[in-house]
């Protein structure tokens, strides 16, 4: 009996890196194309400085962020991430219900 | 008379290991969520406890089977279940107190292995079962879990730069309540089921049901509530060191965190290669830390962590052997109500310990404080997050040293004017 059963191991790390940094990037991605970018030279305002850490979430919300109507194409694209972000939970759902764990 | 007392103490044990289960893991799913304010400290337990009741009764595919390929089955008795499951439990319960999260499912084995030692010896243990089931899975689920979230975490942080914070925050807020909510049912299906086997078998040794019995409803029930109650009061300890103590993390740190743990959970448990719960989310949570730019890892409470691990097994196993010898060397009724004192004892002991320094969801949150007393290290740096890009991240030691005052003045350091800090 080996202490390590490798075949195990790697395909729970190659699988992991797939689904698990896999779908919090097309998350992002999704995220990205539906928030477009802020221009790069846009002057680092001290309001939006948040302190980070315990007090980020604690923001003033008062400053607004216009953010422009995606395009068409990115539209598409981030609904395509995130369908699939949706269908991986879906997918670990129906795993955990049908007791394959 | 004597067997009926065994079994009722046996099945009251059991359901309360189930609830320190629930209590000792609320931080696994919980505890990021909570960290980056994604939701208040009371909504994300009760969540959490809704998800591990459902979870519970979600599938029922239990496995009658306790410490299997660890301990030779056949020398499981009533008396040296209840002793491995004071062994699990006071294990849990101190770990408890130090904040610190370590598998409850190990510290249940651990108990069972050093019950099955002082029962019947060495012979009793299939120490390869204990190599491959239980140390080597300790060693290697954080580095697992580390790859992938930090993988997750970088790909992040690299796709969402100059996507304004709040629009950012927004997504990643509901990303992140998603993600955990995933991993809490995961861990309410997998883990009620362990308490619900373990009455199972006690009822089938004990002649209450018969050998090829399903669960009866009421085992389902009280295993899915017990574990649901402790869940919500939660483990506030544990989920501070998880959520404060490792990384000072953010809300897109914590959804690439919680996705990470939830699919190593799911994807190890698909391929036979059983990983604890507890260990792949604080690999998660330290993986957040490694991946995000300028983000820092407090390794010494990671390494306190490790070491933890490392004495989970026999630690609770010295408590279990305890257990047994003291139940064995006063025989019959008394020795079995003599254990179960003890259990009492031991919890209101540790509770009261607990009282010293209380940590519940009014203080979860307060900065982590490395040395007692010692100043607060700025956590401006520590993910990058402040003002995104346009800024950019700062070296803590730059920080530290140089430009402390400046960053200071911008409002990116949060020191607490207080100093009552301290968990």
């Amino acid at each position: 009996m080996s202490f390590i059963e490798w075949g195990a191991l790697g395909q729970v790390l190659v699988a992991g890196l797939l689904v698990g940094a896999g779908i919090p990037a097309l998350f992002a991605l999704g995220l990205r194309l539906l928030a477009g970018t802020t221009p790069a030279d846009a002057p680092a305002t001290p309001g939006s400085t948040a302190p980070s850490g315990s007090t980020a979430q604690d923001a003033p919300a008062s400053r607004v962020v216009s953010i422009p109507r995606p395009s068409p194409a990115r539209l598409a694209g981030a609904i395509a991430c995130m369908g699939v972000v949706v269908g991986a939970i879906a997918f670990g759902l129906v795993f955990l219900v049908s007791g394959g764990h | 008379m004597t067997e009926t007392l065994l079994l009722a103490l046996v099945v009251v044990t059991a359901l309360a290991f189930d609830f320190t289960n629930g209590f000792h893991d609320t931080g696994n799913a919980m505890a990021t969520s909570i960290a980056t304010r994604a939701l208040k400290p009371r909504t994300a337990v009760a969540l959490s406890a809704v998800l591990n009741l459902v979870g519970a009764f979600l599938s029922l595919a239990v496995a009658a089977t306790i410490a299997k390929g660890i301990v030779d089955a056949g020398v499981i008795t009533l008396p040296v279940v209840l002793a491995g499951l004071v062994g699990g439990i006071v294990w849990n319960l101190i770990t408890w107190l130090f904040g610190i999260p370590s598998s409850s499912s190990h510290a249940l084995v651990g108990g069972m292995v050093g019950a099955v030692l002082a029962a019947v010896g060495t012979s009793g243990v299939l120490w390869e079962g204990v190599v491959a089931k239980v140390l080597v899975p300790a060693l290697v689920a954080p580095v697992v879990a580390i790859a992938v979230a930090g993988v997750g975490t970088w790909l992040v942080a690299r796709l969402t730069r100059g996507v304004p914070q709040e629009v950012s925050n927004r997504g990643f807020r509901w990303g992140q309540i998603g993600s955990a909510s995933l991993v809490s049912l995961a861990h309410g299906t997998n883990d009620a089921q362990k308490s619900m086997g373990i009455i199972l078998l006690a009822l089938i040794a004990g002649g209450a049901v018969p050998a090829d019995s399903g669960v009866p409803f009421w085992v389902i029930l009280s295993c899915a509530l017990a574990m649901a109650i402790g869940t919500y009061l939660g483990g506030w300890r544990v989920i501070r060191t998880l959520g404060k103590g490792l990384v000072e993390i953010d809300t897109r740190q914590g959804m690439a965190a919680e996705t990470s743990s939830a699919a190593v959970i799911l994807l190890s448990s698909h391929f036979g290669f059983s990983l604890s719960t507890t260990h792949v989310a604080t690999g998660s949570v330290l993986g957040s830390g490694v991946g995000m730019p300028g983000a820092k890892v407090r390794w010494s409470v990671a390494g306190r962590m490790f070491v933890a691990w490392m004495v989970t097994l026999p630690a609770a196993g010295l408590v279990g052997a305890l257990c047994h010898w003291l139940e064995s060397s006063i025989g019959g009724t008394a020795g079995t109500l003599a254990v179960f004192l003890l259990l009492v004892v031991s919890s209101a002991a540790i509770w009261l310990a607990s009282r010293r320094k209380p940590v519940d969801h009014t203080n979860v949150n307060e900065a982590w404080d490395e040395e007692k007393g010692a100043s607060l290290e700025p956590v401006a740096a520590t993910t990058g997050e402040a003002g995104g890009e346009r800024v950019g991240p700062v070296p803590a030691l730059a920080t530290a040293s140089s430009v402390a005052p400046a960053v200071g003045a911008v409002g990116t350091v949060s020191i607490p004017t207080d100093q009552k800090v301290g968990a």
